[in-house]
């Protein structure tokens, strides 16, 4: 019985990594042929690819499509001439400086979203009276907002610490995340059958306590989902503030910056663009972890 | 930050003199240590002989500032950018590096800009002391109620131009007609379409305008016909691309550049931009702007005379940067600045005037100029800046630069 269960989790462990790998070669793949056979063969001979005149299917050329092995080749290179650090280090230093935003943003994010969801569950008239600002709040562009935290930030000193660039970023990325969290811890929260609630009613038990050992247990499933989708937000939270605000350290600001060489080496951006996938799979890797543990004692979910 | 300023003056061969009295003061502290202790003297020795090296100063370009002058106490004063660390700023770099701010009792604190970030809005905002801008871009930002106030023009001549291939045959705005004309949009566009009047075309129907990114793809491409670029970056990035049918990076031989300046429509670009109110009621504020706009020049003026140490002082503040790129800009940099006939930073009136007429009375595809009222006489002055220029004056500092050429820089590919 053990060891059959112990096999069970190898295999799930280890074929969604294969078929991961394999996916990633089959775009890497098209990629290639289309760049190299496909696209040359429908523009020059076939002149597809127009419709009503306008171009719809990308030109295949170096500039607009590298190829894949010019975006390895671009890790090896020094970032600047002389420079001692290569692309591939850079590249990695920034994304690991972007995630540690990112999952300080998803920490906020989960205790204000819980701290919401917690109120909100408690007072009906705070979910009523708050819900609608909750979901305007997410509607407002990212980029309409971020120059506005760097302008009041500068402005405020809490104890002696100084509003810096990566507060924002910070900021942002948690400002995204807590509305999934928010919106699935309260649904969590409301989970309970009401034979349950009633259950613990008639032994008097607190609402903290209800709380903590009916509504918080059954709230689980319901967070799992919601913190991947607030993962997911406060990567894009990060990275968008970092090229907005211009934080020079995160992985953001290296596609801008690599960017502006795009006319000469085309391929650098995509080494950035690449630690943008590192970084949305590493997040997701600690969220599956953080999942793993707090659902260690239950039996899988049919529909996880 | 420390630092990275702390690195280049290890490397540059020229020390401040400022460091001097430090190290000495230094040497005596540890040698008294040392004697105390009772140890033996050859390591002390070897002591002397490093400070002393490093004190002789290489002698391989004049020192122009000395921190060491300035005051113990510094106002602290920020200072807005346009974009990220580059050459475009060397200016301020240098006189953080070469002490020129603390001789002048500033401590400056450099904000790099950033895509969404405002400069003339975090000025009047109150997030920075000073602030870069174009002149047009800051007086839209004035005609919408932000009083801020031009205090020197550091660049005296426009540095966009539209490049396309020899083979288009573009030599002038004229032979713009029937061509896909590039043009960034966002307000970089309204020299083109000065050109395009003077020479009498009609944007909408005699040439096509072309949205174009901020590079030089579109022209590589042959999205587009002309390409806007600016002299100190888009253009060498043309140079650090590799031709494909030759296997050689492209050449100036191999383009046509028009450039708005020559054209007679050129509009101002990069100034130091003050605060309206604060200039006109604080003296101790108007006191910093004249203290800040004359370090500032002096550090200009040391990389017009510097311009390799200039371009290592910017690359070592911005990591990412590609050095070749940055040699180019802080050339053509220099072009745009000097020589300044009426002395660096001081707002010559016929280019003032020829820059308000611009933002309006050309009218971009959209019908829009940059500006729908007058200008009115406080939008810039002269003051600071000749304050600042007599100073420098005095002190024997070129602020005119009539000698200055442009260094020989070889672009690579990438521009690395």
């Amino acid at each position: 019985m053990k060891s059959r269960g112990r096999e069970v989790v190898k295999r799930r462990s280890v074929r969604p990594f294969i078929f991961g790998v394999l996916a990633l070669g089959l775009l890497l793949a098209v990629w290639e042929s289309y760049r190299n056979w496909i696209g040359p063969w429908l523009g020059t001979e076939r002149d597809v690819g127009k419709v009503l005149g306008f171009k719809l299917l990308p030109r295949a050329n170096d500039l607009a499509m590298p190829s894949v092995f010019d975006m390895a080749r671009e890790f090896g290179r020094p970032q600047v001439r002389g420079s001692s650090t290569n692309v591939f280090e850079a590249v990695a230093q920034a994304t690991f400086n972007s995630l540690q935003l990112a999952i300080g943003a998803l920490l906020i994010g989960t205790f204000v979203g819980v701290g919401a969801a917690i109120l909100m569950s408690r007072f009906k008239v705070v979910q009523r009276g708050l819900m609608p600002y909750l979901v305007i709040s997410q509607t407002i562009p990212l980029i309409a907002l971020a120059p506005l935290t760097v302008t009041w930030g500068g402005q405020l000193s809490l104890f002696g610490f100084q509003w810096q660039k990566w507060t924002s970023a910070l900021v942002l990325g948690a400002f995204l995340s807590f509305f999934p969290i928010a919106v699935g811890a309260l649904r969590g929260f409301n989970s309970p059958p009401p034979a349950a609630l009633e259950l613990m009613d008639s032994y008097a038990a607190s609402w903290w306590s209800t709380w903590r050992k009916l509504r918080l247990p059954a709230a689980i499933p319901y967070l799992t989902p919601a913190m991947r989708l607030a993962g997911s937000a406060a990567v894009f939270g990060v990275v968008v503030s970092e090229i907005s605000v211009g934080l020079t350290d995160g992985v953001g600001y290296l596609i801008l910056a690599y960017m502006q060489e795009g006319t000469s080496r085309p391929a650098k951006v995509f080494t950035a663009v690449a630690g943008t996938v590192v970084l949305g799979l590493a997040m997701a890797a600690v969220i599956n972890a953080a999942d793993r543990y707090f659902t260690r004692h239950r039996p899988p979910e049919e529909f996880a | 930050m420390t630092t990275k300023i702390d690195k280049i003056n290890e490397t540059n061969t020229n020390k401040k003199q400022g460091e001097v009295p430090m190290q000495r003061k230094r040497l005596f502290k540890s040698l008294a240590i040392v004697a105390a202790a009772g140890l033996a003297f050859a390591a002390c020795g070897d002591d002397e002989k490093d400070s002393s090296d490093g004190g002789d100063g290489g002698g391989l370009s004049a020192t122009l500032c000395d921190a060491s002058k300035g005051p113990a106490e510094k106002t602290k004063v920020k200072l807005q950018l346009q974009w990220f660390t580059q050459a475009q700023f060397a200016g301020y770099y240098a006189a953080v590096d070469q002490g020129c701010y603390a001789e002048a009792g500033l401590d400056v604190e450099i904000l790099q800009g950033a895509v969404e970030i405002v400069p003339q809005d975090v000025l009047a905002s109150g997030g920075a002391d000073f602030a870069l801008s174009w002149v047009p871009k800051a007086l839209a930002s004035r005609e919408a109620g932000a009083n801020i106030v031009n205090i020197a023009q550091v660049f005296q001549r426009s540095g966009t131009l539209q490049v396309s291939f020899k083979d288009a045959g573009i030599t002038s705005p004229a032979d713009f007609a029937g061509k896909k004309v590039g043009s960034w949009g966002f307000g970089n566009e309204f020299e083109i379409f000065a050109a395009l009047g003077a020479a009498g075309l009609d944007p909408a129907a005699d040439v096509e305008i072309v949205g174009q990114n901020f590079d030089m793809s579109g022209l590589l491409a042959g999205d587009i016909d002309a390409a806007e670029a600016m002299i100190y970056n888009e253009y060498a990035q043309v140079l650090e691309a590799k031709n494909p049918d030759t296997g050689e990076l492209y050449t100036a031989d191999d383009l046509n550049v028009v450039s708005y300046e020559d054209e007679g429509v050129g509009m101002l670009q990069d100034a130091i931009w003050a605060d309206g109110d604060r200039l006109a009621n604080d003296a101790d504020y108007k006191a910093t702007a004249i203290a800040f706009v004359k370090a500032s020049l002096k550090g200009w003026a040391f990389c017009r005379d510097n311009t390799v140490i200039c371009r290592d002082i910017v690359v070592a503040n911005g990591p990412t940067l590609g050095s070749g790129h940055q040699l180019w800009q802080m050339n053509e940099i220099n072009g745009l600045i000097w020589p300044s006939a009426d002395g660096i930073g001081h707002i010559d009136q016929a280019a003032w005037d020829r820059t308000v007429e611009i933002a309006g009375n050309t009218p971009n595809l959209d019908g829009a100029t940059v500006l729908t009222a007058p200008v009115d006489a406080d939008a810039f002055t002269n003051e600071i800046v000749d304050a600042a220029l007599a100073e420098l004056k005095a002190e024997g500092v070129d602020v005119v630069g009539s000698n200055w050429k442009r260094i020989e820089v070889t672009l690579t590919e990438g521009g690395v």
